[in-house]
């Protein structure tokens, strides 16, 4: 068995408007671990995740997913291996029923009827929306959607779940629903977020990224707690470890 | 901005009435897209002073639509709003064709007026048999229909895609309309002008939308052609009502069946 290792080395990016979106980043991310990416709005975030599933090729550095390179041939097998969960679950879902939704990629990759339909239903259970399979995707809510597009992601059996904002424009009770879906997956997670209570419960580690560069990638706790840095990122502590409003007036 | 709002309201209130459950909902669309498609040409190939003989097809269409469920409001209500592009069709016959062709008493109809009825006849029969057809099947199951009976994959897929995110675009238009309205004080800010950013603000977003669905279709293996679940199948039953159907459908545009009833009440009549 391979492992899932996804290695970034010194990648940089420059948009054709001359925007160094991505100037010398590097990473490595072991089989299992769950990290957050975070950073804030236009540090390169987003720039970075489109790198992991193939959509950019690096300009400059490289990229490896397992035992590949990220290179124009190898990208149909690194997309096989890399799931990516979009900020818009309205990008995501594009087919008329939530069941073709979920069955579009299982079917792309030339599976059997029997092994489809197998996939389908088990991608549904395990996000818990098999209630919702004949629906359309546009008559779902935040939260259904949400669900519905991981199973879409799932169906492919990826090793690695990269996801973009899992938990913007989620009620809190949605919210929580995906973090404990999210919490008992054994991929290997990459989270691009704002949300840093989500990263709390569940990313041990967590890279800060700050125009284009890597400003600090460690222990999410350390980071979390070093006050200079989060301000410096254009970030601040997780509401959890502030202190309560109410309590601390007095 | 009541117009969109409306619209959004009224496709879910088509999807509603698809959703249905009754013995024309069950019948197999490709069955219903081709009997709709024979109505339809039969409706059309009549001679231009045809009035009478599409009657029947009226009744047809009115015993489908009591048996699929089909309110008669919403459906005279919707033709009420597209009638006006028959109309325009039709509006010169009158002045244009002065053949007397029918004497009703006193009064001389001309060629033109029968005509001009004749259109609006037709407009009537097949803007109803669409609605029908897809008030009881389903926009998304007329699609899956069409592309079993042999269209092109991506025709098919298109009109999937198309109905997919119309809601999401109707959604994005109502919004930026909604922003607008709220910053316009007595109608400034309201002209065409602003329209004009407003559609080109829409456009933009949905290239990006269009960018974005493409990666996320790319990022689940898609190599170029959709593949679309086929759950259709056919059963004896639906053979029967296809027949059927088509066969009265035949006879109506065959025989004038208004004039033979119409005879043959007169013979029983002393």
């Amino acid at each position: 068995m391979s492992h899932h290792i996804v290695e970034v080395q010194n990648l940089t990016h420059t948009y054709p408007d001359g925007t160094a979106a991505v100037r010398g980043i590097s990473f490595r991310i072991h089989h299992g671990e769950a990290v957050a990416v975070v950073g804030a709005n236009g540090a390169g975030k987003s720039t970075l995740l489109l790198h992991l599933n193939g959509y950019l090729t690096p300009q400059g550095g490289t990229v490896r997913i397992g035992d590949f390179p990220l290179t124009r041939e190898t990208v149909k097998d690194i997309r096989k291996t890399v799931g990516m969960i979009f900020q818009d679950p309205d990008d995501q879902l594009f087919m008329p029923t939530v069941y073709e939704d979920v069955a579009f990629g299982p079917l792309n990759l030339g599976l059997p009827p029997a092994e489809v339909e197998q996939r389908v239903e088990q991608a549904l259970q395990r996000t818990g929306v098999e209630h919702l399979r004949d629906r359309p995707p546009y008559k779902l809510s935040g939260g259904e959607k949400r669900a519905v597009a991981i199973a879409t992601v799932l169906a492919m059996s990826p090793d690695i779940l990269v996801m973009d904002e899992p938990t913007s424009n989620l009620d809190p009770l949605s919210r929580r629903t995906l973090i404990e879906l999210l919490a008992g997956f054994h991929h290997t997670k990459i989270i691009a977020t704002h949300d840093l209570d989500m990263v709390i419960d569940l990313c041990e580690r967590t890279i800060v990224i700050h125009e284009g560069t890597i400003m600090a990638d460690g222990p999410t706790a350390d980071i979390f707690n070093d006050d200079y840095l989060l301000k410096k990122s254009h970030l601040e502590r997780p509401l959890r470890m502030q202190a309560c409003p109410f309590c601390s007036r007095r | 901005m009541a117009k969109i709002e409306s619209a959004f309201l009224d496709l879910t209130y088509l999807d509603r009435l698809a959703a249905g459950n009754t013995v024309i909902h069950r019948l197999d669309p490709r069955v219903k897209v081709v009997t709709a498609a024979l109505f339809v040409v039969c409706v059309v190939s009549f001679d231009k002073y045809v009035v009478a003989a599409m009657l029947p097809f009226a009744v047809f269409l009115m015993i489908v639509m009591r048996l699929g469920g089909i309110p008669a409001g919403y459906v005279i209500a919707k033709l009420i709003v597209t009638s006006p592009f028959a109309v325009m069709v039709g509006m010169f016959n009158p002045f244009l064709d002065h053949q007397t062709v029918l004497q009703l008493g006193s009064l001389a109809v001309s060629g033109g007026w029968v005509s001009f009825l004749s259109i609006l006849l037709r407009f009537g029969l097949t803007v109803t048999a669409m609605l029908v057809l897809i008030a009881t099947t389903g926009f998304n199951q007329v699609c899956m229909a069409l592309e079993r009976l042999g269209v092109p994959n991506i025709f098919a897929v298109q009109l999937l895609m198309l109905y997919r995110y119309i809601f999401v675009l109707l959604e994005e238009g109502q919004r930026m309309h909604r922003a607008r309205a709220l910053r316009s004080f007595q109608q400034r800010g309201m002209g065409m002008k602003q329209y004009a950013y407003l559609l080109g603000q829409l456009l933009l977003r949905t290239i990006d939308r269009g960018q974005r669905i493409h990666l996320a279709m790319l990022c689940r293996g898609f190599d170029g052609t959709i593949r679309i679940r086929r759950n259709l199948r056919i059963t004896p039953r639906d053979i029967v009502v296809f027949l059927a159907a088509g066969m009265v459908l035949i006879a109506m545009r065959r025989f004038n069946i208004a004039l033979l009833l119409g005879n043959f009440i007169t013979d029983l009549l002393p």
